[in-house]
């Protein structure tokens, strides 16, 4: 399992990684994607029970990402730990490609077909009640974004998954508080999330979105008898100065001139980071 | 004491069913709902979910013989499409339960995401359909549920005419590999499936032979369509009565026959006449060159009008004596733009 140091040397190449893609494709959601890869790192490094030779397997842990959008991020993150090869990556959004804009059952690793918002969570609900079913046989986990907390089927999900005491159930919130318009306050405002969660019937666990070792126990402590909501607190466009908190880069495309600004950033990062301590 | 609900048919309709030696048998809902309890008793991967409608959908008796084996949703039409994926996407042969009307409306994207798109093996079951809740009015009514399935890739839909064509509908679900609707009324019917019948999803039932006019029909109105034939048989007009259950995919070979083969071609259906069977049998009759005289029989583009189902059946001429009228007036040619 990788240390956290390890974690954080490989996010700059997976950012440069997802930005090249989003680049190449033309089409992508840049500010969530960066602020959503390092859940999905840790998901697929040290939370999840899978790997590329278990896709099919029934006791397989579940990941729905719900927040479908940031398909870059995930494809990304599967491309990296072996579930199909690097260069499918420069397919995403073409003609004839299964790389579709929205993740898609025909990519290896993916579970469903999401995209339409406020769709993950009762689709896990289901697959937490056949984990049940099946004697715990597996966890489920999804991820959600701030703005599609203004989804209704969110709150019908959300009273049920406490009700049926779905404990092998996580969602995760990729909390970075703004959305295509705006600052998600002003669009549609779904604060106090920690209360309404709870207030639901839900273990809240409120975490930095890019602290390694801080979401790896949000996500792996048990809660039992009870669903678990993780506050992820996350920055939109982590990484990279001018796309950080900034709006038009929910779907921004960066211009041959942005992605050389954005990498060289990422590679002085990663440089300045291998220089400091081991 | 609710009232006795009016019988579907009139006293004609009922002596003529008894000419037929037709047997009055139970709501295809009562029917779908043993088969599903007995299949699911021996397959224990059959699950149910209720939007807290175990009752309207007469799952009572599985949720007690069965607790483990159906799952409450509450009044969550959305949730309960999402659960139902998500059910099927990890090995159980999930079955969501709830009133068509709001089964087919409410959740559609989550069945056009979720089930069809994802292609999970789920199955979502259209109680109370059509018009069966009658006089509660438009809200309550699901006369869009054929027109908005059939726009979505990847799903096949049933309206079972009789008890035996449901339990075949119900026993094909529960082994299929793709996302299956079924649609179920909730009155009587009168048995009509020929008993040598074979049930096969997409293959329509031929209930009747006759060369002057065709009804094409499913659900609910098959009965009325093969009571019509028989009324018009005394006037020695020879009618053809085929139950197209499967709605998609259709069963073109079979109604090109009805084309080729009759003089008048007449659809029948417990449904707005845009996007249904309707408009599927003219499009592939039209595809394949053939001209026929055509009515599509439905529930027209209006404010339903108040009533039980049996008035609104009465109403728009989905009856023995309606279709009967309307089959003589095509064949005598004076059916306007007919």
């Amino acid at each position: 399992m990788p240390s956290d140091r390890e974690l954080l040397l490989k996010s700059f190449a997976l950012r440069r990684r997802m930005l090249r893609l989003i680049h190449h494709a033309g089409a992508g959601h840049t500010g969530g994607g960066l602020s959503c890869l390092d859940i999905l790192s840790v998901l697929y490094h040290r939370v999840l029970s899978i790997s590329p030779e278990s896709v099919d397997s029934p006791t397989r842990d579940r990941y729905v990402q719900s927040k479908g959008h940031c398909v870059e991020a995930l494809y990304t993150v599967l491309a990296d730990r072996g579930y199909f090869s690097d260069s499918d990556l420069d397919t995403v959004c073409r003609y004839g490609s299964r790389y579709v804009g929205h993740p898609t059952r025909k990519v290896r690793g993916i579970e469903m077909n999401t995209g339409a918002l406020g769709h993950g969570l009762p689709i896990c609900l289901g697959m937490a009640l056949a984990s049940k079913m099946d004697a715990d046989a597996f966890r489920v986990f999804t991820l959600l974004g701030d703005g599609e907390l203004a989804e209704g089927s969110n709150w019908e999900a959300a009273m049920a998954a406490a009700h049926h005491r779905l404990d092998n159930l996580t969602a995760i919130l990729d909390h970075n508080t703004l959305q295509i318009t705006g600052p998600t306050r002003d669009v549609m405002s779904n604060e106090p999330l920690d209360a309404k969660w709870r207030a639901f019937g839900w273990e809240v666990r409120s975490v930095s979105g890019h602290d390694y070792a801080a979401l790896t126990a949000a996500l792996t402590a048990p809660h039992p008898g009870r669903p678990l909501f993780v506050i992820a607190n996350t920055v939109k466009g982590k990484g990279v100065s001018f796309m950080e908190n900034v709006a038009r880069w929910h779907h921004g495309v960066p211009s041959d001139e942005e992605l050389k600004r954005a990498l060289a950033e990422l590679e002085a990062a990663e440089a300045k980071c291998r220089e400091g301590n081991p | 004491m609710s009232a006795p609900a009016p019988s579907m048919f009139s006293p004609d309709a009922r002596a003529m069913a008894e000419k037929l030696g037709l047997k009055l048998g139970r709501a295809n809902l009562e029917e779908f709902a043993d088969t599903l309890q007995a299949l699911a008793t021996v397959d224990r991967s059959i699950i149910a979910v209720t939007s807290d409608s175990r009752g309207s959908g007469k799952l009572a008796p599985f949720g007690k013989a069965l607790p483990r084996q159906l799952i409450e949703v509450g009044i969550a039409e959305q949730n309960l499409v999402g659960i139902t994926a998500g059910l099927s996407a990890c090995g159980k042969k999930a079955f969501g339960v709830s009133p068509s009307c709001f089964l087919t409306a409410r959740s559609l994207e989550q069945i056009k995401n979720d089930l069809c798109y994802s292609d999970v093996p789920g199955v979502l079951v259209g109680i109370s359909a059509g018009v069966s809740y009658g006089a509660l009015g438009s809200t309550h009514h699901s006369l869009h549920d054929f027109a908005a399935l059939r726009a979505i890739s990847n799903i096949t839909i049933i309206a079972p005419a009789d008890n035996a064509e449901t339990r075949e509908a119900v026993r094909f679900a529960a082994v299929a590999a793709h996302p299956v609707f079924l649609r179920f009324g909730k009155a009587a019917m009168y048995d009509v499936s020929p008993a040598c019948a074979r049930f096969e999803a997409g293959r329509a039932v031929t209930l009747r032979d006759g060369h002057d006019v065709a009804f094409l029909v499913n659900g609910e109105t098959v009965a009325h369509a093969l009571l019509a034939a028989a009324s018009l048989a005394e006037t020695g007009i020879a009618a053809r009565v085929v139950s197209i259950h499967t709605v998609k995919p259709l069963d073109i070979s079979t109604v090109l026959a009805a084309g080729r083969d009759c003089r008048v071609v007449i659809t029948v259906e417990e449904h707005m006449v845009h996007g249904g069977l309707g408009d599927a049998v003219a499009c592939a009759l039209l595809t394949a060159g053939i001209k026929t005289v055509f009515r599509s029989v439905g529930i027209p583009d209006e404010d339903t009008v108040t009533g039980s189902q049996s008035d609104i059946f009465r109403h728009y001429g989905i009856s023995m004596e309606g279709l009967a009228a309307t089959a003589r007036e095509l064949i005598n040619g004076r059916a306007s733009g007919g």
